[in-house]
């Protein structure tokens, strides 16, 4: 293991909580805490919250060329903190990384930067709004933004316009992760267009689709006898969209939790237990690359499944993320991510 | 059958425990020169590999400024945010340690502290609270600070986070080096567009220390291979007396029914058995040999190269057995003949205990011719020879050929003598000392072995002293060097300087490449230190008038013989053609270079300014000007390099090569003065037959044992006489040939008549030495067994 894994277990959620959860409503290392009933404000809460331990910028696009052959795309910024401070230099203990990846149906292209915070090097400005690591960018009004990632295998450059409004998962944006209460602060921007093109060893492809952009931020989301996340975002194609998370647990039970976003983005959030997810198939690798997911209060009985089963993000602290096909009750797109299946 | 035989085969030598004690104590001792060496080698090594591996200058190319200043932290910024994957460092001295900061989260795997020691905390090493990682004497260096002990942390290194090595060396927001990480993105801005000053300086491929220091190791390797195949000599000696005298032993078993397989199988395990425990007893030598050696190995390096190299020895697993492969190998080579012969040997061949002498006559002849041919050999790759496989032949020619020619030199010289001889007692000597020399001759040309290597490596280490004390004098013709950190101190130097000295000369330097070939190119200001100080090796006749006035450049001997560039050639600099007008020796430098006139210098790169300067006063006013200095303009004493301390500190580094070449030469020595004592102990118990009828006809017991001390020192000098040129010769290859092929530069020879003269009354002091039991032993045989030789048919 060499020093950067071992940083990155540092920001990872699970080991944060275990060596910071100290219960419901009270302070972890002397990081804030979310509380229920939160009232947001913009422009400055899509900016960083450096009290709070972990936060990400995380979007991913189901993406369409014109042969119609279906891409996945993904932009993510976490920022980790050692400490609830900011500051100028390198000792600011913020720290931040980047995950960029592309899938197709046979590739999956994967990406990863690292950076210290107080030198500039990487960051989120709220006005106007900028999120970078290097030389990836995220940027605009959150109404049309732009958005750049670049590798030695590949690099994309995509426009982004905001067909709808924002989301509030959980309790008005307050999302409850466990039984025990351990919860986060959670938005989404899931109804941008996106267009542009895609570098790709194979050659330049110029794409359009939809991409859903999240914000969430927390300090100790997950309970110690969780062990890692099945998480679904699924557009159908009758507008309406699905946001559903399934946390695992040491004891085999699970927590779930989902939100039922209409077309016109009224939401309806639904409590542990109405959203039931099935592992059907795995890949070579043991991860569950083909799910049955049912939320009987919607009729919605589906069969989600990946486009590509090796959409393994090979970064430090490894995940599997990719654009799947939902049919069944409801036809559409989507994205699913799967942690702790190392 | 198999447990019977092995008793009988080793019976031998609990009847001939001396034998047993010779093959062992030969065999030992060269595997405890050869792996000692190789130790040191080894440590050597790694510490330059640690020590590279901290800074990734050998796998990574990387982003400096051509006139070696700090670059800002804000450059960094800009490429990173301009797609440029590069981490930064920042490096320095603290107490004599070597700080290195890293970026640990951009920089590239396997540099800095890859594996996290006990009691690492990384999130105060990200976050400024001091941590450092360096291996345990580094870290007692070190009291004040918060030091992680590290042991994979190159010696003399401190690794610490970027931010924490800024504070401790006061380099607020500036950065040294950037290093370029080999996958860089599809989407880059170009680096002119970024950041303009800086130049990429290609992955190094080897560390550089690596290569510098390569010549002092290949002197310690010649050494510890010369000293081993000195050993292999003494154990094929014992291991030949050996199966001559289990002749009768061996008729007897194969008479009584034992296959010839299994009786070769059965001695060859016997050997390796002996190989085994003699190479665990030398590699067990070697170490403590190594231990001894390597803190002054260690003191020549750091002085000599600035390479920091452990002082403390570690046992590797790949070192210790070497030791044991190379016993194992080194036994297999000298038995192979001896059981060969045996393999081929009739039946019922009589045992002949002189068969040892006899045939060694009969191969006189075939040992001559071959000895002719690797000489003949040797002489044509004296002028052919290009490259480190010929320098090697070379060597391994003129070494094995003249070592093979020894017995039958002697051989013509002593029948010389006794033909020329008057008296009877004279001629019996002559002609007892041929019958003697078959037996004494593998022992003579060890002793041979060994002065030649002692010559050729003592002549190579002086003459490099010889040359690097001249190249210092050269180089540092200045008795004082400042270094200003900026522009301010720069001026503020001139300023106080300008009244106080004779000259000032600034040393303003850029990288650029000549020819494919990484290369300084420094502009030298019109003053006669250097017309009055620089050797050239070759030159036009006003070479500095000409280059002072810009029309032409002067280059290195590397830049030379790597661009194949000669004087009269022209070169390209900055898109304007320079004529070379000499050629200067620069020793220790990997890389190429070129010296301009200060004003053309300028012309052509006008961005660069100096910030180190020469000044020439009296050495006597240097203490005061430093003092006066730093009042008047705040630049410390800790920024100016006295050219005395220097030397001193030279000489006081070739003091300690010089204490390493002696041990090493006074242990080879040895190996062949125990070599000529074996072979005399062997010798002397065969001895009483011929020795009996000189005694018999008047001589005294101790006539005889002064002749046969006299005869052991009389040898010695004839062989000291053949090693004497033989030496020079290998001096010759290795300075004129070896170090060409090797580093690029080839060394003036120089030679040291007095240094020889003291190496020929040590060998023959070790000779008579090796004699001296032998002979009191001769001079003491009882004469009941003298006489007995005359009752007793043998």
């Amino acid at each position: 293991m060499n020093v950067k894994a071992l940083l990155l277990l540092c920001w990872m959620p699970c080991v944060a909580t275990a060596q910071g959860f100290a219960g419901l409503g009270t302070e972890v290392d002397g990081f804030s805490v979310p509380q229920p009933n939160p009232t947001f404000h913009f422009p400055s809460d899509h900016g960083a919250h450096p009290e709070y331990r972990i936060e990400w910028w995380y979007l991913t696009a189901n993406l369409t060329a014109a042969d119609g052959t279906p891409y996945g795309l993904q932009w993510t910024l976490f920022r980790s903190a050692l400490a609830p401070e900011t500051g100028a230099g390198w000792s600011a203990p913020q720290l931040w990384m980047g995950h960029a990846a592309v899938t197709t149906p046979d590739n999956h292209y994967v990406s990863e930067r690292l950076a210290r915070g107080g030198i500039g090097q990487a960051g989120v400005t709220a006005e106007p709004f900028e999120a970078w690591i290097d030389d990836w960018v995220l940027q605009g009004d959150w109404q049309t933004m732009q958005m750049t990632a670049s590798a030695p295998d590949f690099a994309y450059d995509m426009a982004l316009t905001a067909k709808g409004p924002l989301v509030f998962h959980g309790e008005g944006g307050y999302s409850v992760k466990s039984a025990a209460g351990q919860a986060s602060y959670y938005y989404s921007q899931p109804f941008f267009a996106i267009t542009g093109t895609l570098q790709l060893p194979e050659g330049d492809i110029a794409v359009t689709g939809n991409a859903w952009l999240d914000r969430e931020w927390s300090s100790q989301p997950l309970a110690d006898n969780q062990t890692g996340w099945d998480w679904f975002s699924l557009s159908f194609d009758d507008g309406a969209k699905l946001m559903g998370f399934r946390l695992q647990q040491t004891d085999g039970e699970n927590f779930t939790s989902a939100t039922w976003i209409m077309p016109d983005g009224t939401t309806t959030a639904y409590a542990d237990g109405a959203l039931t997810a099935t592992p059907l198939a795995t890949n070579a690798d043991d991860v569950p690359v083909r799910w049955r997911v049912e939320l009987p209060a919607r009729g919605l009985d589906v069969t989600v499944a990946a486009i590509n089963d090796n959409a393994w993000m090979t970064t430090s602290v490894p995940y599997w993320e990719g654009p799947v096909t939902v049919t069944g009750s409801h036809a559409g797109i989507g994205y699913l991510e799967m942690t702790g299946y190392e | 059958m198999t447990q019977a035989t092995l008793l009988a085969l080793l019976s031998h030598w609990w009847r001939n425990p001396l034998q047993l004690f010779t093959l062992l104590a030969g065999l030992a001792l060269a595997t405890a020169l050869w792996s000692g060496v190789q130790a040191v080698n080894a440590e050597a090594r790694a510490s330059y590999d640690a020590a590279a591996a901290t800074l990734g200058e050998a796998q990574y190319e990387r982003l400096v400024r051509p006139d070696g200043q700090p670059m800002a932290q804000a450059t960094y910024v800009a490429l990173r945010r301009a797609g440029w994957l590069v981490s930064p460092v920042v490096q320095g001295r603290l107490e004599g340690v070597r700080i290195v900061g890293i970026e640990p989260l951009t920089a590239p795997g396997g540099i800095g502290p890859v594996a996290p020691q006990e009691g690492a905390d990384f999130g105060s090493f990200l976050t400024g609270e001091g941590q450092l990682f360096a291996n345990a004497e580094t870290a007692a260096r070190l009291p004040d600070l918060d030091v992680i002990i590290s042991p994979d942390i190159a010696p003399g290194t401190a690794v610490t986070d970027i931010g924490v090595a800024q504070r401790l060396l006061g380099k607020a927001d500036l950065i040294d080096s950037l290093i370029v990480l080999p996958a860089q993105p599809r989407t880059r801005v170009p680096l002119a567009e970024i950041a303009a000053d800086l130049t990429r300086q290609p992955a190094q491929g080897g560390s550089d220390i690596g290569r510098l220091t390569d010549s002092f190791h290949l002197n310690l390797t010649a050494f510890g291979l010369l000293s081993f195949a000195v050993g292999i000599f003494i154990v094929n000696g014992a291991i030949g007396l050996a199966f001559e005298q289990r002749r009768p032993v061996v008729r007897t078993m194969r008479a009584l029914g034992l296959p010839l397989r299994r009786l070769i199988l059965l001695m060859g395990a016997e050997l390796m058995i002996f190989a085994l425990i003699a190479g665990i007893i030398g590699v067990a030598l070697g170490y403590v040999i190594a231990a001894l050696l390597l803190p002054d190995v260690a003191a020549t390096l750091r002085g000599l190269y600035g390479a920091d190299v452990s002082g403390t020895l570690q046992l590797r697993p790949s070192w210790w057995l070497s030791g044991l492969a190379i016993a194992l190998g080194g036994t297999a080579l000298a038995a192979s003949g001896a059981l060969s012969q045996l393999a081929r040997m009739p039946l019922l061949a009589a045992a002949q205990p002189r068969a040892l002498a006899m045939a060694a006559g009969r191969r006189a002849r075939l040992q001559g011719y071959a000895a002719l041919v690797l000489l003949v050999l040797s002489a044509i790759l004296m002028v052919t020879a290009e490259g480190l496989i010929g320098g090697f032949g070379l060597l391994a020619g003129l070494l094995i050929g003249a070592a093979l020619a020894l017995p039958l030199l002697l051989d013509a010289c002593l029948n010389l003598m006794s033909k020329a001889a008057k008296s009877v007692t004279a001629q019996w000597f002559w002609a007892d000392t041929r019958q003697q020399l078959p037996g004494l001759s593998l022992a003579l040309m060890a002793l041979l072995l060994a002065m030649a290597a002692n010559v050729g490596v003592s002549t190579m280490v002086s003459s490099f002293r010889l040359t690097f004390t001249d190249f210092l004098d050269q180089r540092l013709a200045s008795e004082l060097y400042v270094r200003t950190d900026d522009a301010a101190q720069a001026a503020g130097l001139i300023g106080f300087a300008k009244d106080r000295v004779d000259a000032i000369l600034p040393i303003q330097s850029t990288q650029t490449t000549v020819a494919g070939q990484p290369t300084e190119v420094f502009g030298a200001r019109d003053h006669a230190t250097y017309r009055d100080f620089w050797v050239f090796l070759q030159s036009t006749d006003d070479a500095w008038g000409t280059t002072f006035a810009g029309r032409t450049v002067l280059i290195n001997e590397q830049l030379s013989r790597r661009a194949g560039l000669d004087v009269g050639d022209t070169m390209t600099l900055q898109d304007r053609d320079f004529q070379i007008a000499g050629v200067y020796g620069d020793y220790g430098n990997p890389i190429g270079q070129a010296v301009l006139g200060e004003a053309i210098f300028g012309m052509l790169y006008p961005d660069v300014a100096p910030r180190n300067y020469g000044l020439r006063m009296p050495p006597e006013d240097v203490p005061d000007f430093v003092a006066g200095l730093e009042a008047a303009t705040g630049i410390p004493a800790t920024q100016t390099i006295n050219q005395a301390g220097i030397k001193s500190i030279s000489l006081a580094i070739f003091e300690r090569t010089f204490t390493v070449t002696t041990a090493l030469n006074i242990l080879t020595l040895a190996v062949a003065g125990f070599a000529i004592l074996m072979s005399l102990l062997t010798l002397a118990s065969m001895r009483v037959p011929q020795l009996a009828p000189a005694w018999a006809m008047g001589m005294t017991r101790r006539q005889i044992g002064w002749l046969e001390l006299l005869r052991a020192v009389m040898l010695a000098l004839l062989t000291a006489l053949v090693a004497l040129p033989l030496g020079l010769a290998l001096a010759w290859a290795l300075l004129a040939v070896v170090n060409v092929a090797a580093f690029g530069w080839q060394l003036p020879m120089y030679l040291f008549p007095a240094d020889y003269a003291r190496l020929g009354v040590f060998a023959l002091l070790a000779a008579a030495l090796a004699a001296l039991w032998p002979a009191l032993r001769l001079a003491r045989t009882p004469p009941a067994d003298l006489l007995k030789v005359f009752s007793n048919e043998r």
